[in-house]
């Protein structure tokens, strides 16, 4: 098997207050896959997110990207290749205007003039909010921002995109776009949700999260058909969707 | 959703002071100013002559002169303390009409009156033409320390969260019941200030995540920066040149 673009090895971390939030998390991720990492709240999820970046640092084992480890000194690189899209677009989205943000990421590492410029354009027509650049992000619309929010990523070419409840305030329609969006991104990504139908919709495979561990990992189909795995894991589908 | 578009000061134009890069406004701004406060205390003639200068750089933004007039308010503090003046002050008197006023007082009203409102013009073109975006590339451009820059580029854009947050805490008291009619009311409202706060700075320490994980290691990127050439500055300095004029013609006398 190819190098996996996410490669966590019994990722463990206690909070300075002596929360232990993970307890040896498992997860492998390869180029091109969408995995729905799901859990109950408290489960540890965005615990887990922070660390794929190296915001928070590994208690024990080791998080690896595309061969790459994160380390203090990989930082700068390791954050171009995690794009992590956090759940509230305005503490995303801090910059002036629309253009500004999502040039603020591929700025930081480096890049300046027509090649960032290009950069700009190529993210915001992938997520088809080029007609907003000049807009402030407080103007638009929630799944306005939300779609920006991703371009910010987007536009620091990662190789893994990791959403944190993406599904999250919108509405159907919204929501739908959303899905339509992410489908039609060619890149490898981790979506944290509670949003059960959203996972099966766009991921093969789900990873569940429960206590600090990795409960179960397989094709989202089969957990979610699964009715003692999900009541175990405080997992639940809306009502009227039959386990 | 935050303030509107017709609440910011900002009106969007085409005008030669709209196409002016932002830092050689600022610049011409702050030097005119500079000018206009140092011209000797007597010299109205001079003073009026920068007023009229400053009144032809309102009319070259081409903005609407209400909405000029409407930003004239914040002048209104100096204004009264201008009308005090020739009332409190001492030394020798004159008459006018009716009523007896100190010289001193009057020639010092005058000139703050006419001080005020020319530098108070001034800075409403510059407002007016210039968006806050811009406002803080040119403060970058300047060299105007980082941490300062940031602080109100943040200022700018999440002014209107808070407030929105601010509003439905509002909302959500009054939802209950909740009327701020006496002082028994203040501890109330002291504990939502307090719970906005806290709020605030959790979202601060969030913006951060968000910015360290696009790799921000404490310096913003200067992802478009502003230039100006020789012509652009020359427009900029133009009042600014009136002004020494001025002041020279002012002290020789």
């Amino acid at each position: 098997m190819s190098t996996p673009v996410l490669d966590v090895r019994g990722l463990a971390f206690a909070y300075p207050d002596g929360h232990q939030a993970l307890f040896g998390v498992d997860l492998h991720v390869h180029r091109g896959e969408r995995v729905a990492l799901l859990g109950p709240n408290g489960a540890g999820k965005t615990t887990l997110v922070l660390h794929l970046n190296g915001i928070l640092e590994a208690g024990a084992g080791s998080v690896t990207i595309s061969g790459l480890p994160v380390t203090r000194p990989n930082h700068l690189e390791i954050r171009r290749r995690v794009g992590i899209v956090f759940q509230d677009p305005d503490d995303q989205l801090f910059m002036p205007t629309v253009r500004d943000d999502v040039a603020f990421g591929p700025g930081n590492l480096g890049l300046r003039g027509a090649e960032l410029e290009a950069r700009v354009e190529t993210a915001l027509a992938a997520v088809g909010m080029s007609h907003l650049a000049d807009r402030a992000p407080h103007h638009l619309s929630f799944g306005q921002r939300r779609r920006v929010a991703i371009a910010t990523v987007l536009a620091m070419e990662p190789e893994i995109l990791v959403l944190d409840e993406p599904s999250s305030n919108l509405d159907p329609a919204s929501r739908r776009e959303l899905g339509e969006l992410l489908e039609s991104l060619d890149v490898t990504v981790l979506m944290v949700t509670h949003d059960l139908p959203f996972a099966l919709q766009l991921c093969e495979r789900s990873v569940v999260l429960s206590d600090g561990v990795v409960a179960a990992d397989g094709p989202t189909r089969d957990l979610l058909g699964d009715g003692e795995l999900l009541h175990t894991h405080r997992l639940e589908l809306p009502w009227g969707f039959s386990g | 959703m935050g303030a509107g578009h017709g609440t910011h000061l900002h009106v969007e134009g085409h005008s030669v002071v709209h196409r002016l890069p932002a830092h050689t406004k600022l610049v011409g701004l702050v030097v005119f100013v500079l000018l206009v406060v140092a011209l000797p205390r007597d010299a109205h003639g001079l003073r009026v002559a920068t007023l009229l200068v400053a009144v032809g750089v309102v009319a070259a933004t081409r903005v609407p002169l209400r909405h000029v007039a409407s930003r004239l308010v914040v002048e209104v503090p100096f204004v009264v303390f201008a009308l005090v003046l020739p009332f409190v002050a001492t030394g020798p008197q004159r008459t006018i009409g009716p009523v007896t006023v100190s010289r001193d007082g009057l020639d010092a009203g005058l000139a703050l009156l006419a001080t005020a409102t020319t530098s108070v013009l001034m800075a409403i073109s510059f407002a007016t033409t210039t968006s806050s975006r811009d406002l803080v590339r040119a403060l970058q451009h300047l060299r105007v320390p980082d941490r300062l820059v940031q602080i109100l580029s943040f200022m700018v854009r999440y002014l209107g969260v808070v407030g929105s947050q601010a509003q439905r805490m509002k909302v959500a008291r009054e939802s209950r019941g909740f009327r701020a009619r006496s002082l028994g009311s203040w501890p109330v409202i002291a504990s939502s200030a307090g719970a906005l706060f806290i709020r605030s700075y959790e979202r601060g320490e969030r913006v951060h995540l968000a910015m360290m994980s696009r790799g921000y290691t404490g310096q913003m990127p200067v992802t478009d920066p502003l230039s100006a050439g020789r012509r652009d500055w020359s427009r900029a300095l133009l009042p600014s040149a009136f002004a020494v004029v001025a002041l020279v013609i002012g002290y020789a006398a």
